[in-house]
């Protein structure tokens, strides 16, 4: 032993900076790393995905306005108010960030009720926001008829506002009706005849016929008692002769600047209609892709709230056990979990920015 | 030589005193007595949070898929090499593939053709070259020789290596589907992989493969952070980063690519999968099929060639730095000289890692990228030569003058610098957006990856292996088997893939079952044979390494030292079959940089040796 010279001199290396090596570089710990970690590999797969959507966005001239598409709200029948519900959604995930700040304090503090008491007050903001973004999406699916195939929000004008029946008479169009194709004598009865119009100077041949979108307060305008909206427009046929129900996304667009109505997507009728159209058809509702980004990724930053939740809950319950007043680390857990929470507001604040403000 | 005083010399010094006196005792087997996870039989060798274990478990299943990857491709080299041949004594393994005519003629079917292309790209690609590699050796090395007892989190370190199993499984399951897997290429471009009607292995071969590859995906992440979180915080006492082997800078490099890349691909892959399933329109516009419109509007094919190749471009550094590091590490010590250039060797890994983020579109010249893009593209593919040929000159100038012993260790890793040049060279051809009008999906292409990343990567590996098989199974590998491998497979290698190059600036395009309708292609028969012929001597070689690693880890001349190799390293201060937790006392605390060989006339001197006073002088006259 004594032929070993212990005595060696430290270099700077051994004297320990924080690299060094034996501590942590960083002055957290390996979980807390592995959290970072994780959050940055899946903000690059929220990366993927915003860039997908900008990529298709940036490609397709018309795009949704979001002051339209996200203008209704619950309990209330005004649907004239863009912006807003979401507006308060955002708020309760913000807050619920600010009380999730608190449960980590209170958990340096090791104060178990205190922890739980923040927490508790972050699983309902994330449960709040998840109700919410479960009216929202109900809302759109069943009520304005997007779902990740079909995109109702065609362009339209500044203002926000489809053409209206006014509008249409107004700009010189002609109302008509007509039978509905494709059905059957006996059934005939069960579809009256469809309201369409004609553009200004036009032969009246299907691939002319307009049909006005109807939404949902229009659709059900008759158990309001309100008169101006007839049975008959429930059905139809559209322009290449195909059936749809009423709340179906035919719609007619108006554009501010060169005041014409122009009908969105089309497709290729192969079979060519009664009027022996065959061939490309205008788009007619906008870029399909819309619907089919906003539910996934919306639903995949909920499914990240939704998870956030679920461990938020489980560590809540540790908390309350005392479980990590034994490991006596401040309860890192909870600092752990809240860089989760933290990162999933974070995220919110880039899919809103991407969907309801550009 | 310096002179060395009145100071002991430093081999004099006893490991086990070294480690005793200078380690320090984290209190590791107060609390690891008589340790769970290492009891049964179960825990021991299947669910084993040990990360020796994992390491081996990695790098078995890793041979697994070769083997069949290696068979793959076997079968359609035999269809270009001899289209004319009868397949049908293949009829008995590959079933309904095989058409057999009334004359008893085989035939292999085109879409099989294109199924074993595909897979034999996914499976080499991912679950050989970046789990059989990277998992390996990440695995066993980042914790020995940072000295840490294992990694940072054992579980999700388990959890990785059944992630990558689980992948492989559902992977090797839908070879089994009746219409095949996936075939429409490895990199799964839409609409042949976002339409189930597209292809026959587009519908439930395509579905189990993106499976598959989320799976595998998961299991990388689980990886990657722990490497990192490991490279970080696990490090002993007095092992700076500048004092990291430059197999640990490679794989932690790695670790963070793969960290940062992978996640594109899952975004890329789950929008597919919704516009297979779902019907969406993120990938596909406009379509016809069978002279009817599909419902799909708007979408970009582009769109997920650019997620993929985020993921794609970075991936084949993900492949081919673990194979540097551990190429300079195995140089190093075989030369008995110190790495050459440590420092920049640091710096050049960490400039390709960054580079390998911003040239992804060069795999897409031909894609209809806006050729001022592609002007950017080309600059930064171009500049990536400079850290290359850096390294590269650092390994010949660490063999320059060096006292080498040609082991099996030390003949791949100078095979891997000659591939890598080899392959390096024809990158820049492909670089340059003009020159790849030409050669773009050409066997131009073909010859360069599997040169570069292909051979290369595998001629790393097999150093690894070579190299830390003793580490793994305390026994040593036959040599003399060892250098016939080496040398049968370095010109096999060559071999098949040089003439690749002709064929490629002829033009003939890759992927292709057949040239039959191709006059101008014709005379390249002989080619086509010798390859295939060439490639069948190369896959026997591989088959007689796979020998000598099962045989050795039995039967495999024993271990009577714990350093073999008179490494300097950490790993080797571990007993010859080190148990759980690596040293059996206290950690060993590191002095100095892992590479001083032939210091002062010492052959080695261990990174557990404290620095002495001769070499202070001595460093200085240096």
């Amino acid at each position: 032993m004594a032929e070993i010279n212990i005595e060696h001199n430290e270099t700077e290396e051994q004297q320990g900076t924080d690299w060094s090596g034996g501590n942590e570089p960083f002055k957290a710990s390996y979980g807390k790393l592995m959290m970072w970690y994780f959050l940055l590999s899946d903000a690059f797969t929220f990366a993927g995905f915003l860039i997908a959507y900008g990529a298709l966005r940036f490609s397709n001239a018309n795009w949704p306005e979001p002051d339209f598409v996200f203008r209704t709200a619950p309990f209330t029948t005004n649907d004239n108010l863009p912006l807003i519900f979401v507006t308060f959604m955002s708020f309760l995930l913000i807050i619920s960030s600010v009380t999730m700040v608190r449960g980590v304090q209170e958990g340096h503090r090791n104060n178990i009720s205190g922890t739980a008491f923040w927490m508790l007050l972050t699983i309902i903001g994330g449960l709040g926001f998840l109700s919410c973004q479960a009216w929202e999406w109900n809302n759109l699916i069943n009520v304005e008829g997007m779902t990740a195939l079909t995109n109702p929000f065609s362009r339209h004008d500044q203002s926000g506002t489809y053409a209206s029946e006014s509008d249409l008479l107004e700009a010189g169009f002609v109302k008509k009706t007509a039978v509905v194709a494709d059905v059957d004598d006996d059934e005939k009865s069960q579809y009256p005849p469809a309201t369409y119009f004609l553009p200004p100077n036009t032969e009246d041949i299907a691939v002319n016929r307009y049909f006005v979108k109807r939404n949902h307060h229009q659709l059900h305008a008759g158990d309001h008692g309100d008169a101006s909206h007839g049975d008959g427009d429930h059905h139809g046929t559209n322009m290449a002769g195909e059936t749809f129900d009423a709340g179906d996304p035919y719609l007619i667009t108006y554009d501010g600047a060169t005041q014409a109505y122009e009908l969105g997507a089309f497709k290729y009728n192969n079979a060519g209609s009664d009027d022996g159209y065959r061939g490309y058809k205008n788009e007619a509702f906008g870029p399909k892709a819309f619907g089919g980004l906003f539910f996934f990724i919306t639903g995949f930053h909920g499914f990240h709230v939704f998870s956030g939740v679920a461990f938020l809950t489980v560590i809540m319950i540790n908390v309350m056990s005392g479980l990590y007043l034994k490991a006596n680390n401040g309860h890192e857990m909870v600092e752990k979990i809240g860089l989760y929470w933290h990162f999933v507001d974070l995220v919110w604040v880039f899919v809103f920015l991407a969907f309801y403000l550009l | 030589m310096a002179d060395t005083g009145t100071i002991t010399a430093p081999q004099k010094y006893n490991e086990e005193t070294l480690i005793e006196e200078l380690g320090y005792d984290d209190h590791f087997h107060d609390h690891h007595h008589g340790d769970k996870y290492q009891s049964s039989f179960i825990f021991h060798y299947i669910f084993s949070m040990d990360h020796k274990m994992i390491a081996r478990q990695f790098l078995i299943t890793g041979m697994f898929w070769a083997v069949i990857g290696g068979l793959m491709s076997l079968v359609f080299r035999l269809q270009l090499g001899f289209p004319e041949e009868s397949m049908a004594w293949l009829k008995p393994i590959l079933g309904g593939w095989i058409t057999v005519n009334e004359a008893g003629i085989g035939t292999l079917a085109p879409e099989f053709y294109y199924a074993l292309v595909t897979m034999h790209g996914t499976i080499i690609v991912f679950f050989v070259l970046t789990a059989g590699l990277s998992g390996t050796f990440s695995n066993l090395l980042i914790p020995l020789q940072l000295g840490a007892r294992d990694m940072a989190s054992p579980f999700l370190n388990m959890l990785s290596y059944w992630f990558f199993f689980s992948a492989g499984v559902v992977m090797f399951l839908s070879l089994f589907l009746s219409t095949g897997p996936f075939s429409g290429g490895w990199t799964a471009y839409p609409p042949l992989s976002a339409l189930p009607q597209a292809s026959t292995g587009s519908g439930a071969g395509m579905t189990m493969w993106s499976f598959s590859m989320v799976l595998f995906v998961v299991s990388v992440l689980l990886g990657g952070i722990n490497y990192i979180t490991t490279v970080l915080n696990l490090r002993t006492k007095g092992m700076s980063l500048w004092r990291m082997p430059l197999t640990i800078w490679a794989f932690f490099v790695t670790a963070i690519i793969g960290l940062l890349s992978f996640p594109v691909l899952v975004s890329g892959i789950l929008l597919l999968i919704l516009d297979r399933e779902l019907g969406t329109s993120f990938y596909l516009s406009e379509i016809f099929i069978g002279g009817s419109a599909l419902d799909h509007v708007g979408g970009s094919p582009i769109l997920y060639q650019h997620l993929f190749w985020f993921l794609g471009h970075p991936e084949v550094y993900i492949i081919i730095l673990p194979a540097m590091g551990i190429v300079s590490e195995v140089l190093s010590v075989h030369a008995r000289k110190p790495i050459f250039g440590y420092k920049a060797m640091v710096y050049s890994i960490l400039a390709i890692a960054f580079l390998s983020f911003i040239v992804w579109a060069h795999h897409m010249f031909m894609s209809g990228v806006n050729p001022f893009i592609s002007n950017f593209f080309v600059i930064f593919t171009l500049i990536i030569a400079v850290p290359s040929a850096v390294k590269v000159f650092n390994w010949i100038a660490t063999l320059f003058g060096g006292n080498i012993r040609f082991t099996a260790a030390c003949l791949f890793g100078i095979g891997f610098v000659s591939m890598f040049i080899s392959g390096g060279l024809t990158g820049i051809f492909l670089g340059n957006s003009a020159i790849d009008v030409q050669l773009h999906d050409t066997y131009f292409v073909v010859a360069h990856f599997h040169i570069v990343m292909g051979i290369a990567a595998f001629f790393g590996m097999y150093a690894g292996v070579y190299h830390w098989f003793p580490k793994m199974y305390g026994r040593l590998m036959n040599e003399t088997l060892g250098r016939i491998h080496f040398w049968g497979t370095l010109v096999g290698a060559y071999a098949i893939f040089w003439p690749m190059h002709y064929i490629g600036m002829a033009g003939v395009p890759r992927r292709y079952y057949s040239f039959d309708n191709f006059q101008a292609f014709a005379h390249f028969d002989m080619i086509n044979k010798f390859i295939t012929v060439a490639a069948i001597i190369v896959f026997a070689l591989q088959v007689l390494f796979l020998i000598n690693f099962f045989y050795s880890i039995w039967n495999g001349k024993k271990l009577t030292t714990k350093n073999p190799w008179k490494a300097s390293t950490l790993e080797w201060t571990t007993p010859i079959n080190p148990g759980h937790g690596n040293w059996p006392g206290r950690i060993p605390t590191v002095q100095r940089w892992p590479y001083d060989y032939g210091k002062g006339g010492n052959d080695y001197i261990s990174q557990i040796t404290p620095e002495q006073e001769w070499e202070r002088e001595y460093d200085e006259a240096h």
